[in-house]
């Protein structure tokens, strides 16, 4: 096992590598650089003025000696510099990773352990009524576009009621963690609303067939309680296949909900990228986009590993 | 509304809600009766916002990269700084120069503006300001001369990052006369020489540490690594919190000895999509959408209709020329006569009415009628298709069996219509340009780009027959940068002009050099009509409409007053109150 990590962990670092290369260069192919932005806010701006202003943001040098610059610094520890947000990247970037974590890593939660216990129950009465109404409800869940959900919630328990902010991650001047949460309601309910429904189906899926499997069948002859056969024996079997699903969407906590974080106006990674991208700012572009990678690669080599805990039969070779 | 009675409305509304659930059988019965119930429960129990008229809180769907007045243009930036910094000078509502941080506007006539001759035989002027004797940053430092000439080195220096540094070169030198008084030595005479709007005073006895390393200054400049420093305000508000994406919080700068504003605390919150920001109005977590950067008309109309009786909608008619430029390369579109008749084959009219509801004004050229050199007497086009046919005709693209035309080599007149992919109103209108320009045989192809892909590839390198975007001016600008052959953009300039269209024309380069340096208002007066007769006669682009600004206001906000520029209303923040 431990050799295992080691070879997975090498891999890891080869594919940030290569990742951070294709990723600077397909920004740098895009048409326009952070100067021609500039230049359409103020038209007035000269040739000479541009000319300057791309020698000054290191913008008139070529493609691959610009990465291999920046390749030099970020091993020193620095990933330069965010025009977008006039900060060292880093400090662009931690706030909101913390914004990203707590929104998604909520919704995460929620969606999960109402996943399970839907999921759960749903499997158990294959074919019920009560199975048909888990279905269509986790079938409206992931056909519902997001932004319109956003929108919705917005009208009824912001503008409609009045009972949440639509907006933001807190009142302006106020920092307390009440505010921070009530201001976390909205856009948490969008993100675990819009996810539970597909995470249903595959718990659905993979407990109605553990269900079947033979242990099950053992375990409820050998006069196990049936808390004791779903927690113990099926979910533990079950939960083999829906890991690999929730490895995959590990990455999305820090890459972030961009539909959702526009919607409420909050500051999160979905955002960030997005901004990043489209505005030309390399630095902070490659480095959000590389934690993305990074996190979701940990994340299944996590998976992974954790297939030997959940099953016996899994050896690391 | 007190607590009591709203939660009594809000017991009042479970109540119901309960009731619908119990007495009704459907879904349709359901949602018929709930909607009002919470239509009713919204309207008494949202939030009383409103009733805090010592705050304001405006929507905007942008946020500034940095604070720092002379780094990365943005509109963002210039409104929310609009609250925290003055300018020396800058253009008002009525488009008139105005003296803010300055005593007396300077003018020849008053004796401040002196033109000199120059070593190399030019004209140059000296011009003389004198900084508000109260003017004060807002930890308490005077606003002094030094600061003048700290900025003046930071926008000379090469890798200061400054934008726009033209202002800064024609500055040969400053003399200082005292900690209020100097005298710019510019190198050119112009007929605005007074107005350096873009010379924003930086704080010398903050910034000076920053700029140590002039290289690092846009890295290191305070306004983004301590941007609720007060010291870096000298307006009527500073900045008490920066929330990057979020909101810029501004609370009253003590050391401001103007009028006062009448709010204790603004808070400036980015929502960039224009349906949230809607429903955070609704809903009262923001006071008020700014015009500068809020909705588009369209959004603002159909707002208006649905919501308008509950806000101040004002329609402001400005300086953003909405315009189709044409690739005068082209040689379908090097022929005049073609031009002509694509302007004649669209109903500019009929588009504003149906689309904007006549909030937008068809344009006659790219000069403002609100601009002082507009001239009444510029060639006018109105909906004429037959007319449009004969040019077609007489320059050889002739329809055959009323169908797309042709030439004598058999070639379509079939040309491509670009703009910025996602803008709802540019498509709406697109597609009406396209059906009407079928009407005359013109076969027209809709291929629209990112504004990214449209701004930094297509339009400064010139491939596209026809795109349509905004040229952005300000109240008398010489259309050097839009219309001068020398801002033709190619690989010489960096494709650096806006010139895009490739329109060459001595005449017109005569008329704008000659429009620069004209000090007689009436002789200029004279050269704008001719700039704008022989614009609207090549036609090198074909004016659309000038876009309205839409403010959308609570009804107890009073003195707002939108420019129509791109200086922003709260550059007069002091005048807005709740009214009592």
């Amino acid at each position: 096992m431990i050799r295992f990590t080691a070879i997975r962990l090498v891999e890891i670092a080869a594919v940030v590598v290569l990742m951070s290369f294709v990723i600077y260069v397909l920004i740098g192919l895009m048409p326009g650089d952070p100067i021609d932005l500039m230049r359409q806010a103020d038209p007035r701006m000269s040739a000479a003025d541009v000319a300057r202003l791309k020698a000054v943001y290191g913008v008139d040098q070529p493609l691959f000696a610009r990465y291999l610059a920046w390749a030099g610094q970020a091993l020193s520890g620095d990933l330069g510099y965010s025009r977008l947000f006039a900060a060292p990247v880093w400090s662009a970037l931690v706030p909101r990773l913390g914004n990203s974590l707590l929104l998604m890593g909520s919704s995460f939660v929620l969606a999960l352990a109402l996943a399970l216990g839907l999921g759960t129950a749903a499997a158990r009465r294959p074919g019920s009524r009560f199975d048909a109404a888990i279905n269509l409800c986790c079938f409206a869940g992931v056909s519902m576009p997001t932004f319109w959900l956003a929108l919705m919630l917005i009208l009824v328990f912001a503008a409609g009621l009045g009972w949440l902010p639509a907006s933001g991650i807190a009142t302006a001047g106020m920092s307390n963690l009440g505010d921070r949460l009530v201001h976390l309601v909205l856009p948490v309910a969008t993100l675990t609303l819009a996810s539970t429904g597909g995470y249903t189906r595959y718990v659905r899926a993979a407990m109605k067939e553990a269900l079947l499997q033979d242990h099950i069948r053992t375990a409820r002859a050998k006069g196990a309680s049936e808390s004791r056969v779903i927690l113990h024996h099926a979910l533990r079997s079950a939960m083999i296949p829906v890991t690999t699903i929730l490895a995959l969407s590990f990455g999305g906590l820090v890459s972030g909900a961009l539909v959702t974080e526009t919607m409420f106006a909050y500051p999160g990674m979905g955002k960030l990228i997005f901004d990043a991208v489209m505005g030309n700012d390399y630095n902070l572009a490659l480095a959000a986009l590389l934690l993305a990678t990074v996190t979701t690669m940990l994340a299944n080599l996590a998976a992974d590993l954790a297939y030997g805990w959940l099953d016996p039969r899994v050896t690391y070779r | 509304m007190t607590g009591a009675v709203r939660f009594q409305a809000l017991g009042t509304l479970c109540v119901r809600l309960i009731n619908v659930f119990r007495d009704t059988g459907t879904w349709w019965g359901w949602w018929r009766r709930w909607l009002p119930a919470l239509a009713v429960a919204g309207l008494l129990s949202a939030p009383a916002m409103g009733e805090d008229r010592e705050s304001l809180t405006i929507g905007i769907t942008q946020f500034p990269s940095t604070l720092n007045p002379n780094i990365d243009p943005m509109a963002a930036k210039s409104y929310v700084l609009g609250m925290a910094l003055r300018p020396i000078t800058v253009y008002d509502a009525d488009w008139r120069l105005v003296c803010l941080l300055c005593v007396t506007l300077p003018s020849i006539e008053n004796g401040l503006a002196v033109p000199v001759d120059r070593a190399d035989g030019k004209k140059g002027i000296d011009i003389t300001y004198t900084i508000r004797p109260e003017a004060t940053w807002g930890d308490g430092v005077p606003v002094t001369t030094a600061d003048v000439l700290f900025t003046y080195e930071v926008g000379r220096h090469p890798e200061s990052a400054v934008g726009n540094a033209e202002l800064y070169r024609r500055i040969t030198g400053i003399d200082v006369k005292d900690d209020k008084t100097f005298t710019l030595h510019v190198d050119k005479l112009t007929f605005d020489y007074a107005a350096i709007n873009d010379f924003v005073l930086l704080p010398a006895h903050i910034e000076r540490a920053a700029f140590a390393d002039p290289a690092q200054y846009r890295v290191r400049t305070r306004y983004n690594t301590d941007p609720t420093n007060p010291g870096l305000y000298n307006g009527p508000y500073r900045v008490m919190e920066v929330v990057a994406g979020s909101h810029i919080l501004f609370a009253p700068n003590p050391h401001w000895a103007g009028p006062p504003g009448h709010f204790k605390r603004i808070t400036v919150r980015a929502i960039e999509n224009t349906a949230a920001l809607e429903a955070n109005l609704l809903s009262g977590t923001i006071d008020m959408v700014a015009g500068e950067l809020g909705l588009s008309l369209d959004e603002a109309l159909a707002f208006d209709k649905r919501h308008g009786e509950g806000f101040q909608m004002i329609f402001k008619p400005g300086l953003v020329f909405e315009h189709i430029d044409l690739n005068l390369e082209r040689p379908a579109l090097a022929d005049r006569r073609v031009r002509e008749a694509l302007i004649l084959g669209i109903d500019r009219e009929a588009i504003s009415n149906s689309l904007f509801a006549g909030r937008q004004k068809v344009a006659d050229s790219f000069v403002n009628p609100l601009d002082a050199g507009y001239s009444a007497k510029t060639p006018r086009y109105h909906y004429d298709p037959a007319r449009a046919a004969a040019l077609l005709d007489a320059a050889g693209w002739r329809a055959l069996g009323g169908g797309l035309r042709r030439n004598a080599q058999g070639d379509t007149l079939s040309l491509e219509l670009m703009t910025t992919a996602g803008n709802r109103t540019r498509e709406l209108v697109e597609e009406v340009l396209q059906s009407q320009w079928r009407k005359i045989g013109v076969d027209i192809r809709i291929k629209n780009e990112p504004a990214r892909v449209l701004f930094g590839e297509t339009v400064p390198h010139r491939h596209f027959d026809m795109a349509m975007y905004a040229w952005i001016s300000a109240p008398e600008d010489v259309p050097r940068s839009i219309l001068h052959s020398s801002e033709i953009p190619d690989a010489s300039n960096g494709f650096a002009g806006q010139n895009a269209s490739g329109f060459k024309s001595p005449e017109m380069d005569h008329l704008i050099d000659a429009l620069e340096i004209e000090l007689d208002p009436a002789k200029r007066k004279t050269l704008w009509a001719a700039v704008q007769k022989l614009y609207a006669t090549e036609l090198p682009s074909l004016p659309l409409y000038f876009r309205s600004d839409t403010f959308i206001l609570p009804k107890w906000l009073r003195g707002v007053r939108p420019t129509g520029n791109q200086y922003p209303s709260t550059l007069w923040i002091t005048d807005w109150a709740a009214q009592p």
